[in-house]
């Protein structure tokens, strides 16, 4: 029972940072259409980027230089989020699908080779910052890095709820989403929009970036494509495209993982052990795409002919 | 005879009913015409009797056949043939590679045979090839039957997907504002390609808004407004039927 | 007009001689001038080209983007290594006190089948959807084998995990070794040479199968698919069934090179099978032209020399330049890629060489409007 609990709860954690990221790729999907998969790179470099703003202000008081390296990471990964969009995608909007799809893949490979070249190919540990403590919670820990993680997710995907739903910026971008071509005849600056979304999407995914990195204590630049096709298959669990759908993908893919990683090995009888969890994603993508394509969430919406 | 037979087609896209109930039918031979303002679910109701939409209700019966939700290509391969209102054609194709594609279901070559270079598959290729050119001469294309479809004009495009279409040798052929774009001397062209293709016995449901059009070639004509149809019947008939003056003319002055 | 017609089979007989010639005596002028290290270069370019064709019919002709093609040819890796090697013994020494020693000819097609039949399983679910998730969830697949064949050393030991699987028998044909220097009509064929040329055979093959079915009905289906594949389904083309046949077949064509590169490497272990081999290849296909058979195999002569190439300048010129090595070649070679992925797609959608309907269409360059 304790081993259940907790494992629910690592779920949690990793399932928070899942939708952070999982959103992102729902967002410009809901609007472009397109899966945008450099977004995982994207997550990589926020992880990155505030390492080394925190081991350069390594003589600051933590209370000041973990604010200012997370806004440093989210100010960088907007800004590489837009250039992304502006290099990549926008000139190839109306080009074959198979277009974008490509320059994205080599977004990819650029931004994580850049990494190495900037940051090596050793793994960057997070430095320890506050005593991380532990709390006990009928037999089963979490500590200050985890509950923050969820907690801080949590108020991010309520930010962002409230300015789709309630804000003009938000009600451009459902309008692009809805029809791009009458969004335009009703004066929405299209291209501006899909910036935006692109630069919300980044600034989740900086923040998801530190989050793992601090959980782990460890950063690398390959973490990124991993945890992209796990948080892209959250989006799809979800329902591609919905925002909501992404929030519970994520989550249900993180108690999935980490309870399929805790029990696999009594299911199989020892013969596969923990090292499988990442396939869990996959099977899981698998069994969405033929059985609900469109998702928890999604609805059936017909491609216009 | 009935060919093609429409009870209670209905279509929803959310919130929206694109078609309500929409029973009709079409005899063989027929020119039948399919007018109604923009938005009226035209283009829908072609959707729906291709297979590219399954419908939401009701069903339809083609040759003697009951379909309800079947798949494009088995429908194409029933005899059912299109054009596209926003030209779909294979833009970087040359157009005659684009007729040889519509020849698809009418020829059998597989892997192997195409591997092997038979016989069989040499002299379904050629067939396919002097069809496919036949047809790019009968639909009036001057240009080479080399140049990619892209290159080719709007008009010109037009043309090319009603000989692409025709290379399926299709029972019904229909066409979706097939004049949209063209000049008066293209559209009269038109108007004679089609009354051809009806006499090569060929039935043909079409969508114009070009009422010209419609009027001088149409045998009967049905009337579709907000999802529904409102009228049937021979073009005089429907040209003074007062709902059809008001979906026109009506409220939004569409 | 046959006069002219004539003229031109002629012609283009004759060049097939010349390049039929030209390949004949490659290895030994490679062998002569370069070395015989060249040599081994250039059968590995051989292998690679073999994949970038098999890829091309999946990317070039049916538009459907595969990014684990790599995954497939592990699969024909390690059948072969399987069922060719010792390692066996390890697993069941009851069962296959030697391991396992099967001929290379039985292999080769069981191969070519699995990694065909595992392309079914993977593209059955995804292909009726958006060609997207074909991208990711191929993505995906070429992750989970590289898992898999890490970590199923235990308890059973079947792959050997990291280590991988060596001491796998080399090709032999016919009882003809090809890891030994033999002698054919009194010529002397050292063993790279004697790979090439089965290479060059297998070449060979994919590309006349696929020069044979770009023309086909079967190729125009494709093409029309990549195209528009709303309109295709509308000319009554099986859409998902055709789409299944190209990714069926572009698999087994990259289980085929899998097991030919698993017998001349004698050695085979999962780093050979990482994400960025998949991308290379794709990278092979989209640089020379997608689609176009020459311009995929001069895409793939490139860039596999390329790291080469990388090796023995971009390292002694940073030696020279700065006495240490800053940039390593191996991350500039795939950030090269990654860039040369995004401006090809940006300037050059048809590659460094398109066919020639894609040259003409280049050249006329009059867009129309996309906006309809
Ligand atoms: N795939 C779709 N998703 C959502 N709404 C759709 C879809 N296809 C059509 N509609 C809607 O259904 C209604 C009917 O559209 P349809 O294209 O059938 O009209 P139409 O009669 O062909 O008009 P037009 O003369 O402009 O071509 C329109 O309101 C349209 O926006
Ligand atoms: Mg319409």
């Amino acid at each position: 029972m304790e081993i259940f609990l907790q494992q629910i709860i690592n779920g949690l954690v990793q399932g928070s940072v899942y939708a952070l990221v999982a959103l992102g790729y729902t967002m410009v999907y809901g609007i472009l259409g397109l899966i945008n998969f450099a977004h995982g790179e994207v997550v990589m470099m926020g992880a990155m980027v505030s390492l080394s703003a925190l081991s350069l202000m390594a003589g600051l008081p933590p209370l000041v230089s973990l604010p200012l390296s997370l806004l440093l990471a989210v100010a960088f990964c907007m800004l590489l989020g837009y250039g992304i969009e502006r290099i990549a995608y926008r000139p190839l909007r109306h080009a074959p699908r198979l277009a974008p799809l490509i320059t994205a893949i080599g977004v990819s490979i650029v931004l994580q080779n850049l990494a190495m070249l900037i940051w090596g190919r050793d793994y960057h540990s997070f430095p320890q910052l506050f005593a991380n403590h532990a709390h006990r919670m009928a037999g089963a820990i979490i500590n200050d890095i985890q509950l923050a993680i969820v907690v801080a997710a949590f108020l991010m995907m309520a930010g962002l709820m409230l300015v789709v739903h309630r804000t003009r910026l938000g009600r451009a971008m459902r309008a692009v989403a809805e029809n791009q071509h009458a969004a335009q005849l009703m004066g929405v600056d299209v291209n501006r929009v899909v910036s935006v979304t692109f630069m919300m999407g980044s600034a989740l995914a900086a923040v998801a970036g530190v989050m793992v990195s601090a959980n782990y204590g460890l950063a690398h630049y390959y973490m990124g494509f991993l945890l992209g096709l796990k948080a892209f298959t959250a989006a799809v669990l979800g329902g591609i495209g919905n925002l909501r759908g992404a929030m519970l993908g994520g989550l249900l893919l993180g108690l999935i993982e980490s309870l399929g990683a805790g029990y696999i090995g009594d299911i199989t009888g020892g013969f596969m052990g923990s090292q499988y969890q990442d396939v869990f994603a996959f099977l899981v993508l698998i069994a969405v795409l033929i059985f609900r394509p469109s998702g928890l969430l999604g609805e059936r919406l017909a491609e216009r002919a | 005879m009935k060919l093609l037979e429409l009870s209670g087609i209905g279509k929803r896209f959310g919130g929206l009913n694109a078609l309500t109930d929409v029973s009709l039918h079409i005899g063989r031979g027929e020119i039948y015409g399919l007018i109604g303002p923009n938005g009226a679910g035209k283009t829908t109701l072609f959707n729906v009797i291709t297979g590219l939409y399954q419908p939401d209700s009701g069903e339809f019966n083609f040759n003697g056949k009951r379909y309800r939700a079947a798949k494009p290509h088995v429908l194409a391969g029933a005899g059912i043939a299109r054009t596209f209102q926003n030209i779909r054609l294979f833009a970087n194709l040359t157009a005659l590679e684009n007729v040889m594609i519509g020849r698809h279901v009418r020829t059998r070559s597989g892997v192997m045979g195409s591997i092997m270079n038979s016989r069989a598959m040499r002299l379904e290729e050629k067939a396919c090839r002097d069809k496919a050119g036949e047809l790019l001469n009968l639909v009036g294309l001057k240009k080479p039957h080399q140049t990619l479809a892209k290159n080719l004009s709007y008009g010109e495009q037009r043309r090319l997907e009603i000989a692409r279409a025709l290379a399926m040798e299709p029972l019904l052929l229909a066409l979706d504002e097939p004049a949209a774009g063209m000049n008066a001397t293209e559209t009269e062209n038109l108007k004679e390609l089609i009354e051809g293709i009806r006499n090569a016995g060929i039935t043909v449901l079409l969508i114009e808004h070009d009422v010209k059009l419609i009027m001088g070639l149409c045998d009967r004509v049905a009337v579709l407004d907000y999802g529904r149809k409102i009228a049937e019947g021979v073009p005089d008939e429907v040209r003074n039927d007062p709902q059809v003056i008001s979906a026109y003319l009506g409220v939004d002055g569409e | 007009m046959p006069n002219a017609h004539e003229a031109g089979i002629f012609k283009r007989q004759r060049r097939r001689i010349l390049l039929a010639a030209i390949l004949l005596v490659l290895p030994f002028a490679v062998d002569g001038i370069l070395g015989r290290g060249w040599l081994r270069i250039v059968d590995f370019a051989m292998l690679y080209i073999m994949l970038a064709l098999g890829l091309n019919i999946v990317v070039g002709y049916a538009g459907l983007l595969d990014l684990g093609y790599i995954a497939f040819f592990a699969v024909g890796a390690y059948c072969y290594a399987l069922s060719a090697s010792p390692h066996l013994a390890l697993a069941f020494p009851q069962l296959f006190p030697d391991g396992v020693h099967l001929s290379f000819l039985i292999v080769l097609p069981a191969a070519a089948l699995l990694a065909g039949g595992m392309g079914v399983l993977l593209g059955a679910p995804t292909l009726k959807l958006r060609g997207d998730y074909l991208a990711i969830v191929t993505l995906g697949f070429g992750e989970i084998i590289r898992i898999f064949m890490n970590n199923l050393n235990a308890p059973v030991n079947l792959t050997n995990g990291p280590q991988g699987i060596s001491r796998i028998d080399p090709i032999s044909i016919a009882g003809l070794s090809l890891n030994a220097t033999q002698r054919i009509f009194g010529i002397t064929l050292p063993s790279v040479h004697l790979y090439f040329y089965l290479f060059l055979c297998f070449a060979g093959l994919v590309v006349f199968v696929s020069q044979r079915l770009e023309k086909s009905r079967i190729g125009r289906a494709w093409m029309a698919i990549r195209e528009d594949e709303i309109a295709a389904s509308a000319m009554g083309i099986n859409t998902r069934n055709l789409k299944l046949l190209a990714f069926a077949m572009g698999a087994a064509s990259g289980g085929i090179s899998g097991t030919l590169f698993a017998g001349f490497q004698g050695f085979v272990s999962p780093e050979s099978f990482s994400l960025m081999e998949s991308v290379m290849v794709l990278c092979m296909v989209v640089l020379g032209g997608m689609g176009h058979i020459y311009g995929v195999i001069l895409g793939g002569l490139l860039l596999a020399l390329l790291p080469e190439l990388l090796r023995h300048s971009v390292l002694p010129m940073q030696q020279a330049l700065f006495g240490k090595t800053i940039i390593d070649p191996e991350s500039l070679r795939m950030l090269l890629f990654g860039i040369a992925l995004i401006l090809v797609m940006l300037y050059r959608p048809a590659g460094l060489w398109p066919s020639r309907v894609r040259r003409r269409e280049l050249s006329s360059d009059e867009r129309p409007d996309e906006t309809a």
